[in-house]
């Protein structure tokens, strides 16, 4: 189990340090100078003198990485040259509100897709199990920023039952939660059908397995039978999906913290590519690659704790 | 004899395929008496295990019941609701599997999986624990109380049927079915877990139905073998009639093709000459007669009767030498 | 021509699959034939008009240039279509050959594109796209670069696992043992083994391509305008969301049919051609 943490987590590290590299040769890429690049059309020639001094531009590429790599891993992600902040305090401040709309999400997608899931697998074959899996196909291919414009559309301007804009007032939790609901829904809606569908297609297989008949011919009843025992090993790869899952929802948070105009971590690259604010992209991109990484990492390593079989061999 | 506890009577059974009807189970009749071993012998695919599957009502879905009953301890098993179904399940009635490396669920303790087949008894989880304990002993588990909390895959196969055979017998069943149990081991373990359901049959006093395709299993742990071929049952009676007076050509094939009987060194094994008729066209007359040394033209036209040669011992064959 | 006709008789029995092969030729159709079914100059001006409501003469309204929704829309068909096709295809070719070489290669080279692959497929879409606009600008080509670049590795990781696990079967083994180049096992026995699933992979992206390519547009840092994209439709509408519905509504109605065109197809081309393959999520 050691063994495979550390190579698990020697995997992350490395696919940050490749996003780290990915991102900062960018701007070195494109032919003209860096520090332009950087900061966009609105900097002065005194910034750009600055940031060559900071970033120590003239040094050979190859020290700039390594220097910039070593400043990341000390949790410095640099100054945002415009308000003269670090990136890093800014992007921390977004992060919550994103994963408060990432967690409310993948919160009630599985609330709902996984019962779901366990009854299209009871009742399989039925009219029933059919209309829940037309359901979910219908609702991961739809994109999920069609979704949001629709439900804003629908419940905000035309029905007047939710708010349209902002993330409520700090501290008043009910007015928070009313904001929260329509882009929770919006981001959250593919995802029902994803865990649905995953559910459904690992119980079945679970379901038909030895260990269930002999429960069956112990006599335990059904509802033991679907949601203990089969339900453990049926929602292993569910879990899986969920560490990609986070890291993709992060990315539809985006369209939704654009289009209910939250604050958050998309809205925050949003404005800072609008501005060409590059030290603030990359900062706030690389933050939510880590974040990426990171549920990916854990979501296996649960995984294998789960199954104790997966547990051992590893 | 008193009531069987288990008595399956006039039982067809039929699965529903693209290909058309398959007539897995024909008019079977079979009794299993109160603490007695009932061994059910044939080839696979003979239909033993639908026979087991029809008894404990888990059928494929593609199963139909054509015709006949099954009476478990006077109760007829098609006419129970799912519940009375389950509540028979696991308390009267028990099962061992053929494949212990698949019949425990991989994910929870040997030990959960032991109380939880005892939910319905109202003690504490501790005494069922300890209930559990105590059984793994019996079955010969070495440090059973420590080995609760381990997984499936901790154990080997042998291990594992050891496990399950404690399962099943902690219930305290009135019926055992043991769905070839030993199969999947290798020899010396057959021998053990047999030594071990036949001195733990004689404590618990359960009736058990075990079926193998295995002879001299059979021979060792049974008092009444049942013979199947291609869905019927040809022949039945205690083991000694059987094996030392087999009235079926069937059975007599199937006596002299074991390679534990076989006194001579010779090259080839013996088999039995043909193949198993297709179960969607059945053949005219006997099942056996394209198969059959002895086949007379009768045999080709009319079912066989079923002749009763001593007590409790029936062949269903035209051609008996009486 | 056979199978050709059966696979229409299995298509046709399965409701699904029938209902998203017409939404996709729905779809296909107007990229063709765009320019004879718009009603209007996609990019004319009438200021005059603007965000008019759905009327016998626009039958989808008009935007805040007083452009015709519903001939921007059908004009928007041709790119969605357009970036389908390129992206899609692109990926397919680098997840094909790269996959190849990892599952064939040297043991070093696998380790290194698995790498490669999961490093890429480890990228937030959205916001790499993001990171990439803001140095390059905005254009197509970013569109068309980002979809690439996070969608081969899926390609490539199926590819390297189908021409491992053939790789060791023992035809295979067979042809090396006599002699048999690289290139002769790779194009012979491999690759005809791994492009049906391939295809099938394929078909499922398209919506998923789609819908990033709109994304983008939308967040206004995909196509340039005037181009008419569904994405850039809908970001045309929702500055105007509460008094010109309209907009949303017809600019989000060709993305579902779509992307529930060619989901549904997708599927059910999986259910026929290999109800095994699980899609890698």
């Amino acid at each position: 189990m050691l063994f495979y943490l550390l190579k698990r987590v020697g995997l992350a590290v490395v696919i940050v340090v490749v996003a780290v590299v990915l991102l900062y040769s960018m701007i070195h890429v494109v032919p003209g100078d860096p520090a332009s690049v950087i900061l966009g059309p609105r900097a002065t020639p005194e910034m750009k003198q600055e940031l060559h001094e900071l970033m120590g531009l003239d040094r050979p590429f190859v020290v700039q990485v390594v220097s910039f790599l070593g400043k990341v891993a000390r949790g410095d992600l640099g100054m945002d040259f415009f308000s003269q902040r670090p990136v890093a305090q800014i992007v921390f401040k977004q992060l919550d509100e994103t994963l408060v709309l990432v967690l409310a999400s993948i919160g009630w997608a599985m609330l709902l897709g996984i019962p779901l899931g366990c009854y299209s697998a009871v009742f399989r074959n039925t009219f029933s199990d059919k209309l829940v899996g037309f359901f979910s196909i219908g609702v991961i291919a739809v994109p999920s920023f069609v979704v949001a414009l629709y439900s804003l559309l629908l419940f905000a301007v035309t029905l007047k039952w939710l708010p349209a804009i902002g993330a409520g007032e700090s501290g008043q939790y009910m007015d928070q939660l009313r904001h929260l609901i329509l882009p929770a829904f919006a981001i959250g809606l593919g995802w029902v059908g994803y865990i649905a569908r995953l559910v459904r297609a690992s119980m079945l297989e679970v379901l038909n397995e030895n260990h269930i008949r002999r429960a069956r011919a112990f006599g335990l009843p059904e509802h033991m039978i679907v949601f203990q025992y089969a339900l453990k090993l049926a929602i292993l790869p569910t879990i899986t999906l969920l560490g990609t899952g986070i890291g993709r929802l992060i990315s539809s948070a985006v369209f939704a913290e654009i289009v209910f105009a939250r604050p958050g971590i998309g809205k925050l690259i949003f404005d800072s590519v609008v501005s060409r604010n590059y030290p603030l992209v990359m900062g706030a991109v690389l933050v939510s690659t880590v974040l990426f990484v990171l549920s990916t990492t854990v979501s296996d390593s649960v995984n294998a704790m789960l199954d104790p079989r997966v547990r051992e061999r590893l | 004899m008193a009531e069987p506890v288990l008595d399956i009577r006039n039982l067809s059974v039929n699965y529903l395929t693209p290909r058309g009807t398959v007539k897995a189970l024909r008019r079977i009749n079979l009794q299993v008496p109160s603490a007695k071993v009932v061994g059910l012998v044939g080839e696979s695919g003979c239909g033993k295990s639908t026979l087991i599957s029809t008894v404990i009502r888990l059928m494929a879905e593609n199963a139909r019941v054509a015709a006949g009953e099954i009476r478990f301890t006077g109760k007829d098993m098609q006419q129970l609701s799912p519940r009375d179904l389950r509540a028979i399940r696991g308390r009267d009635m028990s099962m061992v599997f053929q494949d212990p490396m698949t019949a425990l669920n991989p994910v929870f303790t040997v030990g959960r999986q032991m109380a939880d087949i005892q939910y319905r008894d109202a003690v504490s989880r501790k005494e069922k624990l300890k209930r559990a304990s105590d059984m793994l002993s019996l079955v010969g588990i070495p440090d059973a109380v420590s080995r609760l909390d381990n997984y499936p895959h901790h154990f080997s196969g042998g291990m594992r049927q050891r496990i399950t055979i404690a399962m099943a017998l902690l219930v305290q069943p009135k019926l055992l079915i043991a769905d070839e149990p030993t199969t999947a081991l290798d020899a010396t373990l057959e021998v053990q877990i047999i030594r071990l359901l036949k001195a733990l049959q004689a404590d618990f006093q359960c009736a058990i139905l075990f079926i193998s395709h295995h002879l001299n299993v059979i021979a060792e742990l049974c008092d009444f073998v049942g013979v199947m071929y291609a869905g019927e049952l040809v022949e039945k009676g205690s083991v000694r009639d059987i094996f030392h007076r087999p009235g079926h050509p069937y059975t007599r094939a199937l006596l002299e093709c074991d390679p534990s009987v076989i006194a001579e060194p010779t090259r080839f094994l013996p088999t039995i000459p043909g193949e198993i008729p297709s179960l969607i066209d059945l053949p005219e007359g006997c099942i056996f007669h394209d198969r059959c040394p002895r086949a007379a033209q009768v045999c080709k036209k009319t079912p066989p009767p079923e002749v009763s040669l001593a007590e409790h011992h029936t062949v269903a064959c035209h051609c008996l030498e009486v | 021509m056979n199978w050709i006709k059966q696979f229409f008789f299995r298509l046709y029995h399965e409701p699904m699959g029938f209902f998203g092969m017409i939404l996709v030729a729905l779809v296909i159709l107007s990229a063709l034939f765009a320019p004879f079914l718009t009603t209007h100059d996609h990019n004319a001006l009438d200021i005059a008009n603007r965000l008019a409501g759905p009327s016998a003469e626009h039958w989808m309204g008009t935007d805040q240039l007083g452009r015709d929704v519903f001939s921007r829309v059908v004009m928007g068909s041709r790119i969605a279509v357009w970036v389908a096709l390129v992206t899609v295809s692109m990926s397919l070719g680098i997840g094909l050959v790269l996959g190849m070489m990892a599952g064939y290669g040297p043991k070093w080279l696998d380790a290194a594109l698995l790498l490669l692959f999961d490093t890429l497929r480890s990228f937030p879409t959205i916001m790499f796209a993001l990171a990439l606009v803001t140095v390059f600008g905005p254009s197509l080509q970013t569109v068309v670069i980002v979809i690439v670049a996070t969608t081969f590795p899926v390609y490539g990781r199926m590819v390297r696992t189908q021409t491992q696990a053939l790789g060791n079967q023992e035809f295979i083994v067979a042809e090396e043992a006599m002699g048999a180049g690289m290139v002769r096992i790779l194009g012979i026995h491999i690759l005809p083994n791994i492009v049906g699933p391939l295809f099938i992979v394929a078909s499922m992206d398209i919506p998923v391509v789609v819908t990033i390519e709109a994304g983008l547009s939308f967040l206004g840092v995909g196509v340039r305008p005037p181009t008419p994209s569904w994405g850039s439709i809908l970001n045309d509408g929702y500055a105007y969301i509460r008094n010109t519905p309209w907009i949303i509504i017809f600019g989000g109605l060709p993305l579902i049919v779509t992307t529930l065109g060619f989901t549904f197809l997708g599927e059910s081309l999986r259910d026929i051609f290999d109800p095994k393959l699980r899609r890698d999520l």
